[in-house]
């Protein structure tokens, strides 16, 4: 792929909200590259703590990944059932870096999750590394850094941020 | 306060009745009393030891609504103090955490020490020869800290037992996670602080749960049968749950899947088979063969009244939570391991913690989801007025998934609240 634009990246990245906004988790999946990670730290940690020695809330390779998606997709996974509504808002789109075969990319978004009448707001900058792979872009790092103090009011992540 | 319209629960052992009024999780009233019977009364965790390593590390943390100031002082001692200043009353520290020589009152500029006490005020010449003297000068420490291997608690009542009698049987097995290792055990970096709209009683109750695991968690054992052959054999061999005593329980039994210390499933190859085989050697080697299988292949759910959650299960996590309203709830969680743990290890213990737990895991948030849903349920508690928890009354050995924890939380419950002779009890707990 040609050195991808802000506007390249945007596309991809509203496609992405849109995916998840419309519960099309297998379909999500699939932009995602065999090595990818998806994070989110605690709230209290620094914006590049490894998983491997702190405590996150969550930290999926791609296999872990995959079975988030299958049980997401399953009505015995109770806190989704039936599914949330949601709205993403991505913003702020900015190219970091950009490396031969990958970029970083940063941005905001702002989700807000409706179930059983009760509307919560997750918020916070989330930090791609995006995989240049032929014509498209693919996910190889997804971290979401919440702002909030900790999961309060929203109290869990069972949706994907 | 008076429960004679209504007891709180209803107990016929011979019947093999134990019933939880769902009053219980919605009445303001009952909410307030809690506040002065159960959290002013009991022994409450504040933190561990190793969070604050150095002299001079601190912690603000807040513990049954009151502001705590967690130091250690420059002489290495753990301090626990309100954090409030003896002035007027602003709250003195107002970081998360971080390491200071002292701590300055931004409104009027009074320095604290790390162990509370008034170093300097602006304007002395003003005050009395002696009055950084006074003990009314000092921030005032908590009415009670005391410590049990690392595991540090307050209380706000100044004639509470003392800490090891309060624990009673709880003690025993905080010792046999705890000496999962001889060098000492570490929180480990990263706080997950939550909240669930539900009573925090509903919390306890599901902490100590058995029972739930099959339904509740249905997913979550779909991918462990995945990756783990032994789940045939059931929760490898099933256990028992305890009354401890102080309203304190656990369940103790075999589950199928890995554990850091010391268990290996397949899904963590060789490296992780000879890795598992020296921890367990060497428990074997510094406890017996008996103790060392109980510490490496028993899971533990350790519930110390009235709200910390110890749990010894594919890891190793402590958990407390406070009433916010009688619908609503804060959890703060973290994850403990030995100090000497290998890096492979460290890293295994945190994936096995969060494919399972925490708000981001393939369980808590189910957990949570029932528990709101409870709380939603008890909107028809003025008609459908009783909880149901005799699971396994009678019993000569209550099973793990059994209720019998349950009751034993109950029963020291409905006695704080509602004292004898007054007692809304009906016949005796189990």
């Amino acid at each position: 792929m040609q050195a991808p634009s802000r506007t390249d990246v945007e596309d991809f990245l509203f496609n992405e909200a849109e995916l998840l906004d419309q519960w099309r988790l297998p379909e999500w999946l699939t932009l995602f590259t065999d090595d990818a990670k998806y994070e989110v730290p605690c709230t209290d940690l620094p914006a590049d703590a490894s998983s491997d020695s702190n405590l996150f809330y969550i930290a999926d390779d791609r296999i872990r990944l995959g079975e988030r998606v299958k049980r997401l997709m399953k009505r015995t996974a109770h806190a989704e059932f039936p599914h949330s509504k949601t709205s993403r808002i991505v913003g702020n789109v900015r190219i970091q870096a950009k490396r031969e075969d990958e970029i970083d990319v940063s941005c905001v978004f702002q989700t807000l999750r409706t179930k059983d009448g009760v509307t919560d707001l997750y918020f916070g900058t989330t930090k791609y590394r995006l995989a240049l792979d032929g014509e498209s872009l693919r996910i190889r790092e997804k971290r979401c850094l919440l702002a909030g103090d900790g999961l309060r009011p929203s109290g869990r992540i069972s949706i994907v941020l | 306060m008076n429960a004679d319209h209504q007891p709180a629960l209803l107990v016929d052992p011979g019947q093999r009745i134990f019933k939880v009024a769902r009053r219980n999780f919605v009445d303001p009233e009952i909410f307030k009393a809690e506040k002065e019977k159960i959290f002013d009364r009991s022994w409450l965790y504040l933190g561990h030891s190793s969070e604050l390593p150095k002299p001079g590390d601190f912690i603000t943390r807040k513990v049954a609504g009151r502001g705590i100031l967690f130091t250690r002082d420059s002489k290495g001692h753990l301090r626990a103090l309100l954090n409030t200043c003896p002035h007027r009353g602003a709250q003195v520290c107002r970081e998360r955490k971080g390491n200071a020589k002292s701590f300055q009152c931004f409104y009027h500029g009074w320095v604290f020490g790390a162990d509370g006490k008034l170093r300097s005020q602006p304007g002395e010449t003003s005050y009395p020869e002696g009055f950084k003297g006074r003990d009314t000068s000092n921030m005032q420490p908590v009415p009670r800290f005391d410590t049990y291997r690392d595991f540090n608690f307050i209380s706000f009542d100044p004639n509470v037992i003392p800490l090891v009698d309060y624990l009673a049987g709880a003690k025993e097995f905080l010792d046999v996670i705890c000496d999962q290792t001889d060098a000492g055990m570490s929180i480990v970096a990263g706080s997950q602080e939550y909240s669930i709209r539900a009573n925090w009683k509903l919390l306890t109750e599901n902490s100590i749960d058995g029972y739930h695991a099959a339904t509740t968690h249905a997913t979550y054992f779909d991918i462990l049968m995945s990756s783990t052959d032994n789940l045939a054999s059931g929760m490898g061999g099933g256990g028992y749950g305890y009354d401890l005593g102080n309203g304190h329980a656990v369940l103790e039994y075999g589950a199928p899947w890995g554990r850091p210390v010391a268990q290996w499933i397949p899904g963590w190859g060789e490296t992780g088979k000879s890795e598992i085989t020296r921890l367990y050697d060497n428990l074997v080697q510094r406890h017996g063969k008996d103790r060392a299988d109980r510490i490496a292949r028993k899971n533990r759910n350790l519930f110390i009244f009235p709200n910390l959650v110890v749990n010894d299960i594919m890891a190793l996590t402590v958990r407390t939570y406070f009433p916010m309203a009688p619908d609503y709830m804060v959890i703060n969680a973290w994850a403990l391991a030995p100090n000497d743990e290998s890096t492979w290890a460290r890293k295994y213990r945190l994936n096995n913690f969060l494919e399972f737990l925490g708000p981001g895991g393939f369980a808590t948030p189910d957990d949570a989801e029932a528990l709101e849903h409870c709380q939603r349920g008890f909107e028809n508690s003025k008609e459908a007025l009783w909880n149901d928890i005799s699971k396994g009354m009678g019993m000569d050995k209550a099973r793990h998934d059994d209720e019998l924890q349950m009751r034993a939380f109950w029963t020291q419950w409905n006695k704080q609240m509602f004292p004898a002779p007054a007692s809304g009890i009906k016949g005796v707990a189990a």
